[in-house]
């Protein structure tokens, strides 16, 4: 069996109705039982208080930002090479989701930037290249409604997609190009010395986890709304030239 | 029962706000999107199928 075949849109919608309903199960769990342990039993932390709890909505949500663009170029440039329509349509299924991520990202970074930092906003290289990534968002769903033949909008939101990426890159790496600026390097490494504490990493994980599960339940929603809107624009377009 | 926030209550309530508020409005727009194009489909093949059937 090959993963080509999930591209068969009726394949996709027969796989994917069998999913959904576990993957958005799975999804509650985890973030219910994430928030929960992080909001409530956790304590606060020496420098920060108890906005450390923002961690569990700030953090989960810009890796999905930025993950959600990755996965939208790896899509689009599925649709540029072999022409898969599902691999066009669950790109731009992704998009509004990818949004929402990057709006709460800035959002819950601003809450928190004003006490912390003493301003909502600054123009740091990784705030930037972050709200830059947020108006590419806003440019590509406007782009796939702008453009009326469907195969045409996919190849070029599949451009503005990989351009986009290097914005998305930079504004997971910003901070290690250029050492300056307010926001603090990342919240998880592999080097013990810099991880956040043992008591807030689990279930920072479990909000990690329950952001993933969301995104994949959603992209797969979404994606089938959209392979059923294309089919009834056929059937609608045949019935028009019947 | 909510944890003592202290001076920071207000900024971590609203944070919490504001991302359910987000994630509540693109499910519940992604069902609705969902629910609708799907009871157009249905109708267009039903009217497809009766008139070819």
């Amino acid at each position: 069996m090959s993963i080509w075949e999930y591209a068969n849109p009726k394949r996709f919608m027969q796989t994917s109705g069998l999913l959904l309903p576990w993957v958005t199960g799975l999804t509650l769990a985890c973030l219910v039982a994430g928030l929960i342990w992080g909001f409530f039993l956790t304590p606060d932390a020496d420098k920060f208080g108890s906005t450390v709890k923002i961690i569990y909505l700030h953090v989960p949500a810009a890796m999905m930002a930025i993950s959600a663009w990755a996965m939208m170029v790896v899509t689009s440039i599925i649709w540029l090479v072999r022409r898969h329509h599902v691999s066009a349509l669950s790109a731009k299924a992704a998009a509004p989701i990818g949004l929402t991520f990057t709006l709460i990202g800035l959002v819950t970074g601003a809450i928190w930037g004003q006490p912390m930092w003493g301003t909502w906003w600054a123009w740091d290289p990784r705030l930037t290249s972050f709200l830059i990534l947020a108006l590419f968002y806003l440019g590509y769903i406007a782009l796939w409604s702008a453009v009326e033949n469907p195969d045409t909008a996919a190849d070029l939101t599949s451009v503005l997609a990989i351009v986009g990426s290097v914005f998305a890159f930079l504004s997971r790496y910003a901070v290690l190009f250029w050492n300056q600026g307010l926001h603090q390097g990342a919240t998880l490494s592999l080097d013990k010395e810099e991880n956040i504490s043992d008591v807030y990493w689990l279930p920072l994980l479990l909000c990690i986890a329950g952001f993933v599960l969301l995104f994949v339940a959603l992209v797969l929603l979404r994606t089938r709304t959209e392979i059923r809107a294309r089919r009834l624009s056929a059937l609608l377009a045949r019935e028009r030239l019947a | 029962m909510i944890p003592d926030l202290g001076k920071y209550a207000g900024v971590v309530m609203w944070s919490y706000i504001a991302t359910i508020a987000l994630i509540a409005a693109l499910v519940v727009l992604s069902l609705w999107q969902g629910a609708k194009v799907k009871r157009q489909l249905r109708e267009v093949e039903e009217r497809q199928g009766r008139d070819h059937g």
